[in-house]
């Protein structure tokens, strides 16, 4: 996008709302703003509806502070209760049927790199449990089969939270919830196994408390996509309504579960690692200086 | 089934088709130890069929058909492609719907005769091409999997949607040239089996149909375990011949060429850890009986 | 960007971007004999299509295949084989958000499996154009010609176009693009036809120039925002609908529903200025007529040569546009005629349904005769059709006991 496009005509400043001129003035369009700096500008979503103390909502802010270029950025979502949330942002979201967003996000990435060529236009799916495991998951495996370039993320909170709480495939096994009444009969789906045998390019597991590794990982995540092939990224975000845990007992129960069963993973495909070393400095993935004894010999 | 089901009335033998009044004298229903060498001396499960002259699909067709163990108690679930030109003519109940929603079918099914037959065994068996099982189907065979549904999917692998032309599909191996793909397919063959694998099935098979031995004894395994433990998967390469440009008498070779060590067809099985010990039972209670038998003559 | 300061500029393979105007009205022609798969060729060779996705079915597959010819020869951006209908309607609207021309075909049970994209696309205001080669859709499985999908497409907000001929076929495309992507218009077009009668058979159809082609879709006309991050960024909704049981989110979804078909009717001019009209017609001074569309006319046609050599006059009007539906058209030219016989392809008769509730008098409408599952309908059991209505007595029908 053209930075113009956030500007205002001259003379209508002050008619506009002052949202509005907040996110002229101080969003984060064309600047490097980080997680750290969160409370310092506008950010592209504040207000959201969703349930109080909800960590999906905590998650979708960072991860959208996270996009490398928003003002590039284009993301597609799909229903379930993110959406209510990625909807209110200040960038473009993409809502199609239930379950559909990779075959839309397929679609939109391939014809933006017909439209603009090499200038990157960063295509991010956001979407549930159910809609990425369940229902869309044909499109998710095809999407990631086909080696499309764009970014899947899962709000894992292992359930239907906006439907009112029905088991999902992400939903652990013996849960007891609607439509499990003697509970879930069939594990968790292993999802990041399926996206690697797929094909993805980058792949991590997190949860929303430690906002720099969020960030960390939306942003190799958003920057693979570009050039290397899909990659895949599933946050536990859990439905504090519907496994009712305390609102002010959300992040502490996100740390339970990290060191339970939702570790910290990460994989990066070799030819990821040389590219975000090579195009973008990442010194973590820089080959290992080789010892002077060797060289000199 | 029982087998006095399909008896005909006396009084009627005499204008039943021929092909029935063999099906009752000599099919083998119920008979323990079928399998493909009763082809030739027994009434076949299928005979005709409207594939093309030389189709490797034909072949499958008669060695499973051959094999399943118990075929008097199976219901077959078929999808839209070549196959469904093939089952009107089997002798076994199987249903058609749609295209691709075959494994969605087979576990209302399998959960359905569950219900109404609790202390019966009802083999539910799933054959579809690649199209509908990798593709348009893909959710509805992976989330069978993951739900730990108890029946065999098999995959008639000929690496292309044959029945509507030869378009390209995602079991295709790429670079290859088809309607649909242009310039060459552009991504890998779907890693199927490792899915499978990862997906909870408990026997996975890919290999080829060259050899009707090896057939009957995966497709037996198959069945047993999905009846016992959970999904089990079987991929067959049942090349196109007419789609590859092979004439009707290639395709026997084509399988063979694809199933060398190095080939995308080398035979491979996995069996998960309560499977061996399934197959392992299994292989012990019939030694003993064969001992026995011998015991017995002797 | 204005769309005509390309006029006159070439595109990657040497065509010429092209006031469509004078591209259909009034570039030389050349009669050419084509099946109507490779018609769809030819016509999209001229489309500027930005990208195409592809899932086989029978009677579409050809076509659909053929345009990966078009795609691996560079005239068309991108192409694919999707892994299903509904995943691929939905890879259509992807590349519709994002500002692309997409061209898709499908047919018959593949039409059903992506029906939930439909009202999407038309609410989305995405003037994808999807040729449907019509066929049953019933169980057991058929591949045979049949037209009752058309049934479920007509409540789906989209625009639908059912093209007799080769002709209309090759026409329509081009012309559908230039009426679907109007602003004040802007929804995706189904346009039909009967399967394997037109995909299948071999015509002269009249093409237009291989070096002329349309000018590109311009995304900026749209009515509602392109997501490509170009125009300024929107807050989408401030309070999601869904989220609300009140007045104004009712307001909302149903006034955007009646948007949607005011852009339907909107459509009305441009496409009878395109389409020479929503119906056309023949003698219409006539005490009986046939009143169809799609091949149904064509049959009706020879019906009328028969019945004319017995010395009954028979008119016709061929319905071109299914959406927007010929209301005023319908009851103007049916005002003198008796008995109004409605041939068709389909189990239902939809066709006689949505006449029956337009013109006055609806008695004089007479539904049928239909057939269905791939059955042909031979012009003579029109004109037995006509002759019972009229009491006229006739030899039996061979086979018709
Ligand atoms: C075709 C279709 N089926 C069902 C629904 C109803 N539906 C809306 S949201 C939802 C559940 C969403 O669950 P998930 O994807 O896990 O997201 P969450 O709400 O948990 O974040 C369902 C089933 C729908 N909108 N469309
Ligand atoms: C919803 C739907 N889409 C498309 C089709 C058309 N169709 C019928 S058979 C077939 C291809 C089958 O390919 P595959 O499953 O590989 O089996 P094969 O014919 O190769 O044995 C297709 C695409 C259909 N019947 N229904
Ligand atoms: S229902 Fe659950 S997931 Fe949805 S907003 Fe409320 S707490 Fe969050
Ligand atoms: S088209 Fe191919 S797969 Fe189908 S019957 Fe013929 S040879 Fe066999
Ligand atoms: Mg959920």
């Amino acid at each position: 996008m053209s930075l113009d496009y956030v500007k205002f005509t001259p003379g209508f400043e002050q008619f506009m709302p002052k949202e509005y001129r907040d996110m002229v003035e101080h969003g984060p369009f064309g600047k490097k703003t980080t997680v750290s700096q969160m409370g310092s500008f506008k950010e592209i979503l504040e207000e959201h509806p969703m349930c109080a103390g909800c960590a999906m909502t905590l998650f979708i802010r960072l991860a959208i502070i996270a996009f490398p270029n928003p003002e590039d950025t284009i993301t597609v979502g799909t229903a379930g209760c993110g959406r209510l949330a990625i909807s209110q942002a200040a960038i473009p979201f993409v809502y199609g049927n239930y379950g559909d967003q990779n075959g839309v996000a397929s679609g939109l990435s391939r014809g933006l790199r017909l439209r603009f060529g090499d200038k990157p236009k960063d295509v991010v799916v956001i979407a549930g449990d159910g809609g990425t495991a369940d229902i869309g998951f044909q499109q998710v495996l095809h999407s990631w089969f086909r080696k499309e370039r764009f970014t899947t993320i899962m709000l894992d909170n292992e359930v239907y939270g906006n439907t009112g709480g029905q088991e999902s495939g992400m939903t652990t096994r013996g849960a007891v919830l609607k439509m499990a009444p003697l509970g879930k009969k069939f594990e968790k789906m292993d999802m990041v196994t399926m996206a690697k045998v797929a094909g993805c390019s980058y792949i991590a597991t997190v949860v929303p408390n430690n906002p720099r590794r969020v960030e960390s990982v939306i942003k190799k995540a958003v920057l693979i996509a570009r050039d290397i092939g899909p990659t895949y990224i599933q946050a536990y975000t859990s439905c504090n309504i519907e496994y009712a845990i305390p609102t002010d007992k959300v992040m502490e129960d996100a740390k339970t579960v990290e060191d339970d069963r939702y570790k910290f993973t990460e994989y990066v495909s070799d030819e990821a690692k040389a590219y975000l070393a090579e195009r973008y400095g990442y010194k973590e993935f820089m080959p290992k200086a080789v010892p002077a004894s060797v060289t000199t010999a | 089934m029982s087998k006095e089901r399909i008896k005909i009335s006396p009084d009627l033998y005499d204008i039943m088709p021929s092909d029935y009044q063999d099906l009752v004298s000599s099919a083998t229903y119920g008979k323990e130890d079928r399998g493909w060498k009763d082809i030739g001396t027994s009434k076949e499960l299928i005979e005709q069929h409207s594939l093309c002259a030389g189709c490797p699909e034909s072949m499958a067709f008669r060695y499973i058909l051959a094999s399943l163990p118990n075929p008097e108690d199976t219901v077959m679930v078929g999808s839209t492609g070549c196959t469904s030109l093939v089952f009107p003519m089997v002798a076994v109940h199987n249903i058609h719907s749609l295209f691709g929603n075959q494994n969605a079918i087979a576990s209302g099914l399998k959960r359905a005769l569950s219900v109404r037959f609790p202390d019966r065994v009802k083999d539910v068996v799933v054959l579809a091409g690649d199209g509908a099982t990798v593709d348009i189907g893909l959710d509805m065979t992976l989330q069978a999997w993951f739900r730990q549904e108890k029946f065999t999917t098999i995959c008639f692998d000929n690496e292309l949607y044959a029945n509507t032309g030869g378009q390209e599909s995602g079991l295709m191996q790429k670079g290859f040239v088809a309607k649909m793909a242009p310039v060459g397919k552009l991504f890998d063959k779907v890693r199927l089996p490792e899915i499978a694998r990862e997906s909870g099935c408990h026997y996975v098979v890919n290999c080829t149909v060259s050899k009707p031995s090896l057939v009957e004894k995966v497709v037996r395994n198959a069945v047993l375990i999905a009846r016992e433990i959970g999904p089990t998967y079987l991929q067959l390469y049942t090349p196109c011949i007419l789609e590859i440009g092979k004439n009707s008498m290639e395709g026997l070779q084509e399988m063979r060429d694809s199933e060398k060590p190095t080939e995308r067809f080398a035979f491979k099985e996995y069996i998960s850890e309560p499977a061996k010990q399934l197959l392992a039972e299994r292989d012990a209670k019939a030694k003993e009986k064969k001992a026995a038998a011998k015991q017995l003559v002797s | 960007m204005d769309p005509t300061s390309v006029i006159g500029t070439k595109n990657k393979k040497g065509q010429v971007f092209t006031d469509p105007r004078i591209m259909m009205r009034e570039a030389p022609r050349t009669p050419s004999f084509y099946t109507g798969s490779e018609v769809i060729k030819e016509a999209i060779r001229r489309a500027s299509i930005d990208v195409m996705i592809a899932y086989p079915i029978t009677p579409q597959s050809e076509a659909a295949a053929l345009i990966g010819e078009l795609f691996a020869e560079g005239y068309i951006g991108d192409y694919f084989r999707g892994e299903s209908e509904f995943a691929v309607m939905s890879q259509c609207a992807g590349a519709a958000f994002g500002g692309a021309r997409v061209f898709t075909t499908t047919a018959g049970p593949g039409t059903m499996r992506a029906m939930e994209n439909f009202p999407m696309w038309a609410g989305a205001r995405l003037p994808i154009q999807c040729i449907v080669t019509c066929r049953g859709i019933n169980s057991p499985l058929s591949i045979q010609p049949d037209t009752i999908e058309i049934s479920y497409l007509m409540q789906t907000g989209m625009l639908v176009w059912h093209a007799e001929t080769a002709q209309d076929f090759y026409d329509w495309i081009l012309m559908g693009y230039m009426v679907s992507e109007e602003p004040e218009v802007h929804l995706p077009l189904a346009l039909c036809c009967d399967g394997f009668f037109v995909t299948h058979t071999k015509d002269v159809v009249d093409l237009t120039p291989t070096d002329m082609c349309l000018p590109p879709y311009d995304p900026y006309r749209s009515p509602v925002p392109c997501m490509d991050m170009e125009c300024p960024p929107v807050r989408m909704m401030r309070d999601p609908f869904i989220m609300k049981s009140n007045y104004i989110s009712y307001a909302t979804h149903a006034s955007w529903q009646q948007e949607v078909w005011a852009a339907a009717e909107r459509s009305r001019k441009h496409t009878i200025a395109w389409l020479n009209g929503l119906i056309e017609t023949e003698d219409v001074d006539a005490d009986v007529l046939i009143v169809t569309s799609g091949t149904a006319v064509s049959q009706g046609r020879e019906a009328i040569r028969l019945l004319a050599d017995e010395g009954i006059r028979v008119g016709l009007v061929k319905i071109k546009t299914l959406r927007p539906w010929p209301e005023e058209e319908l009851k103007e030219a049916t005002k003198h005629a008796t008995h109004i016989i409605v041939p068709e392809f389909n189990v239902i008769g939809w066709m006689a349904k949505e006449i029956k509730a337009t013109i006055p008098r609806s008695e004089r409408v007479i539904a049928g005769p239909r057939v269905c599952g791939g059955m042909t309908m031979p012009p003579e059991i029109i004109v037995e059709e006509i002759k019972r209505a009229l009491g006229v007595r006739s030899g039996t029908l061979a086979g018709r006991g």
